[in-house]
């Protein structure tokens, strides 16, 4: 056990855990951020999407002792003041069936929008292929992303 | 199933209201069972008592109205669709509704749930009485309050005005209200007047999903909760031998490593048990090994530091086992007949040309997003447990069993749920996590990781049917299915779901093989894959008499007369209504030549679909374009959930048809996480187009139904476009070896 300083959703946190445990955990179990969700543990789910200086990482697979000096951002602080555009984007499609998935789909497709504002359907479902969802909710994640892309254009 | 909108139900029995003490009119309700003689609604919101109620509703002294709910959400929409109902009645704007869970700590109530695709159908009639009831009381509290008769009066969004020109607003009568009777007669909208019904509706709890809020089970915490991780036998067929935990108790974040079992297998030993209420407890026979610690994390290294010896004490099985069980038991004389019409064995006797097939589906785990998990803490004077369960009263049943305690100390909470599918209908991960809180005497969450959960499934069983079809005077003249099944077979009135009715020489037999590998229910059970066998059957025949294959099925559905046999619910006019609609919308064999079709049809869970798929090939694989998907649910309460609801059915059927496999060696299945056991992905996935036939019937299930088809248009496509005839699940196999044949 050591203690390691983060910085989540902008804020400054000091954490006691094993230099293996990996940043999902310490987000749920220490952090009380439960947002961020558990579904397969190696990296083939995508339910764990958190941003790590921007970029959407899976968090179930990164040891968080080596994340000092890292912004990490989870569902709880993407929106800031009001929902994020894609966040909206989720709302007025009605997007979620069960839920569970959706807040790695939404960590996955912000980042992605950053990097390509204006996607194409083909780059759209490139993009969002690593992040199952049980429920078949894609149709409307597909859709979601492409009326974000156009709102923040 | 028609809509009446006057019916006899006795208000005074199921709904009573109280006057909150913040002001406001508190109206319970509960239409399972009529409230109990001295039940009434608490004076306070916080107290709210679902054992007396089903469900309550709160008109502010603002006219906001609140409906709290005790049953949440498992993705299929109804926590959004059944408020619908009441407010539609009740006559107030939606956007002055608000929807709330009924708070976690209550106690003392047993809760009832309708499983997922019939909640709709339950409380539709329920729920707008109630509606309807509260409204008419208010409406009285207006009348007196004015001095005039209630029948001058009318209100509607939240206003009652009478024919003086006077108006009054519902918040300004609640208190009165609150004093009245209830009232017995009502009226209920006719749906032209609807105003909520029909019209899209978002998702409820939309803001606390999209920004991570606490909702699931495995997000509940209480203040020393600890973690559990539990290793149980790796294969079917075996328990635990002796086991090592010394190098489990030195991690640092392990506090304790425990045996349990025992407690479950005196339950499963003693004379009550009953197997069929409560199978998975089976998956309770042998002693586990329990690793509690003070994170999830912790319990996950300490569970792989434990060194376990299993022992084989029952056959453990293997998929070849399986198949040849099964192939055995179509090949046999031993079958129970479901249903048998005229004579099939004449049939086939005189029969021009017999065609027959055999269709095969491996086991299937349900793979829930959120993986099995439960919050127990069992004390000395009550037992508290909380989490994603289905059938929370079985569960509390069980567990007070198991601990020998009384059932009214056995408090179940729900929370919502990551998915169910049907694994959530049984409680075995309940029973556990009270076995381990008891014996540890403190707060404890099982958790599983996703290996824990595919291995200890309650799978969908593997299922082989033989169908054989008697063909005279180009004319189907018997039809005779076989199923052979793994430890059950189709329940209900699914021997009598088409083509049944529609063939005079009809007959359907089933046998099953009992294995140790537990089964269960999966999104619409036997129908998932039925409907694929009997609908590529279907296509096939139409290529034999050389019809077009919806024509077949519309010129099959003229041999049945609606109401005739009362086995049957399907309705042929609503099914060849369907059909219809479908092909007319997916412009069935009108699309370009490089586009190929396949259609399906079926009736399950009380809903008719029919459904196009479109695929075009792409290097000698199918790229799956468009599902266009026609659907009779009756009205349709919440188009947007309900879509939601198809395009999600549509796609796990697609999905699960072309890649779901799951095998067993030894007693021990071949995948346990998502590395090997794939998953329909977003760039495998179709656009979906649903399509809702117009009528006026009472609503019935959409979380089932959109999938059974869906499989067997896929085939049907694919036989289109390369004349392969797909009969086993999962397709992806046999299209690989297509894709080899292509290449010689
Ligand atoms: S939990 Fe991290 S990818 Fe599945
Ligand atoms: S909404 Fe249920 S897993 Fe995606």
């Amino acid at each position: 056990m050591a203690s390691y300083n983060l910085k989540v959703n902008g804020k400054k946190v000091s954490i006691e855990a094993d230099s293996d445990t990996p940043l999902l955990w310490v987000l749920r179990d220490e952090l009380n951020l439960v947002g961020t969700k558990y579904g397969c543990g190696i990296g083939q789910c995508g339910s764990c999407t958190v941003h790590v200086d921007g970029v959407a990482t899976r968090s179930c697979l990164l040891p968080a002792s080596g994340l000092e000096g890292s912004e990490i951002t989870t569902i709880e602080g993407l929106a800031k003041d009001k929902l994020h555009p894609v966040q909206h984007a989720w709302k007025a499609l009605d997007v979620p069936q069960c839920g569970y998935c959706q807040a790695g789909q939404i960590m996955t497709a912000t980042s992605f929008l950053k990097q390509n504002p204006n996607p194409n359907n083909e780059e759209i479902r490139n993009a969002m292929h690593g992040n199952l969802c049980r429920c078949a909710s894609y149709n409307r994640i597909e859709k979601a992303v492409a009326l974000a892309a156009k709102k923040m254009s | 199933m028609e809509n009446k909108n006057k019916i006899t139900f006795s208000r005074r029995n199921f709904i009573r209201t109280s006057a909150l003490a913040s002001g406001g009119l508190l109206i319970g309700f509960n239409f399972f069972n009529s409230c109990k003689e001295a039940a009434v609604p608490p004076v306070d919101v916080s107290k709210l008592n679902f054992n007396d109620f089903n469900a309550f509703i709160k008109i502010a002294d603002n006219g906001y109205v609140t409906i709290f709910s005790p049953n949440p959400e498992i993705g299929q929409g109804v926590k959004t669709s059944m408020p619908m109902l009441i407010a539609e009645e009740l006559d107030v704007p939606w956007e002055h509704v608000s929807v709330e869970q009924g708070a976690l700590d209550t106690e003392n109530f047993q809760r009832q749930v309708a499983g997922g695709s019939q909640s709709i159908r339950f409380g539709w009639d329920a729920l707008r009485q109630t509606g309807a009831t509260a409204k008419q009381m208010l409406v009285n509290a207006a009348a007196a309050k004015w001095g005039v008769d209630a029948s001058s009066c009318t209100a509607s969004d939240g206003i009652i005005k009478n024919s003086n020109g006077d108006q009054l607003s519902y918040g300004d009568v609640v208190n009165e209200a609150a004093t009245l009777e209830v009232p017995e007669d009502v009226t209920l909208k006719l749906p032209k007047d609807y105003k909520i019904i029909g019209k899209d509706a978002i998702n409820v709890d939309i803001d606390d999903i999209i920004t991570g809020k606490p909702l699931f089970g495995l997000d509940y915490k209480t203040d020393g909760m600890l973690y559990a991780s539990v290793l149980r036998p790796p294969a079917f067929g075996q328990i635990l031998e002796s086991y090592d935990a010394s190098e489990a108790k030195a991690l640092s974040g392990v506090i304790d490593v425990i045996v349990i079992g025992e407690k479950a297998r005196n339950y499963l030993n003693q004379e009550k048990f009953d197997p069929s209420a409560h199978w998975s407890v089976r998956l309770s026979e042998s002693d586990k090994v329990v690793v509690i610690g003070k994170t999830t994390w912790d319990v996950i290294k300490g569970k792989k530091a434990i060194k376990a010896i299993w022992k084989n004490k029952s056959l453990t099985e293997s998929t070849e086992l399986h198949d040849k069980k099964l192939n055995d038991l179509l090949n046999g004389k031993e079958f129970d007949t479901r249903r048998s019409d005229g004579n099939v064995k004449k049939a086939f006797a005189n029969a021009d040309k017999v065609i027959e097939r055999v269709y095969e589906s491996p086991f299937l785990p349900h793979n829930c997003m959120e993986p099995m998990n439960f919050y127990a803490d069992v004390k000395n004077e009550k037992v508290h447990l909380v989490g994603p369960i289905q059938t929370p009263e079985a569960a509390a049943k069980v567990v007070a069993s198991l601990l020998n305690r009384n059932i009214e100390d056995v408090h179940v909470d729900m929370t919502r749920m990551g998915g169910g599918f049907g694994r959530r209908l049984y409680g075995d991960f309940v029973y556990e996590a009270a076995e381990i809180s008891d014996k540890i005497k403190q707060p404890v969450k099982l958790v599983s990781t996703r290996e824990d959960d595919m291995a200890l499934g309650v799978y969908r069983p593997a299922i082989k049917y033989k169908i054989a079809a008697a063909i005279k005077d180009n004319k189907i003249s018997g039809y005779h299915l076989k199923e052979a099944a793994i430890n059950s077979n189709m329940y209900g009135l699914i021997p009598h779901f088409f083509p049944a009715g529609a063939i005079e020489n009809y007959q359907v037999d089933t046998a099953n093989y009992q294995s140790n590998i537990t089964t269960g229910a999966w999104r619409a059970p036997y129908t998932n894959f039925l409907a694929f066998a009997e609908q590529s059957f279907i296509d096939e025949l139409a290529d034999e008499l050389n019809i077009d294959p919806v024509q077949l099925r519309l010129d099959l559905l003229k041999e049945v007369k609606d109401g005739e046999d009362p086995n049957i619910q399907y309705s042929a006019k609503r099914m060849s209504d369907t059909i219809k609609l479908a092909a007319e919308k997916g412009n069935w064999r009108k699309t370009s030549d490089n586009v190929f079709q396949g259609f399906a049809a079926y009736y399950s869970h009380n809903t008719h679909v029919a459904e196009v798929v479109d695929i075009t090939m792409k290097n000698g694989q199918p790229s799956i374009d468009k599902v266009t998907v026609a659907v009779d649910c009756g009205i349709v309460v919440n188009p947007t959930g309900a879509k939601n609801q198809i395009e999600g059915g549509v796609i796990d059927g697609i999905g699960h048809a072309m890649y779901g496999d799951f095998s067993f060696e030894n007693g021990q299945p071949q995948d346990v996480n998502f590395n090997t056991y794939r998953l329909i992905r977003m760039k495998e996935t179709p656009i979906v187009e649903t399509h809702f036939v117009k009528n006026e019937l009472s609503p019935t299930g959409l979380g089932e139904p959109g999938l059974p088809p869906a499989g067997g248009a896929l085939a049907n496509a694919i036989k289109a476009a390369t004349g392969e005839v797909l009969t086993k699940q999962p397709f992806i196999t046999s299209l690989k070896n297509l894709q080899t044949d292509l290449k010689v």
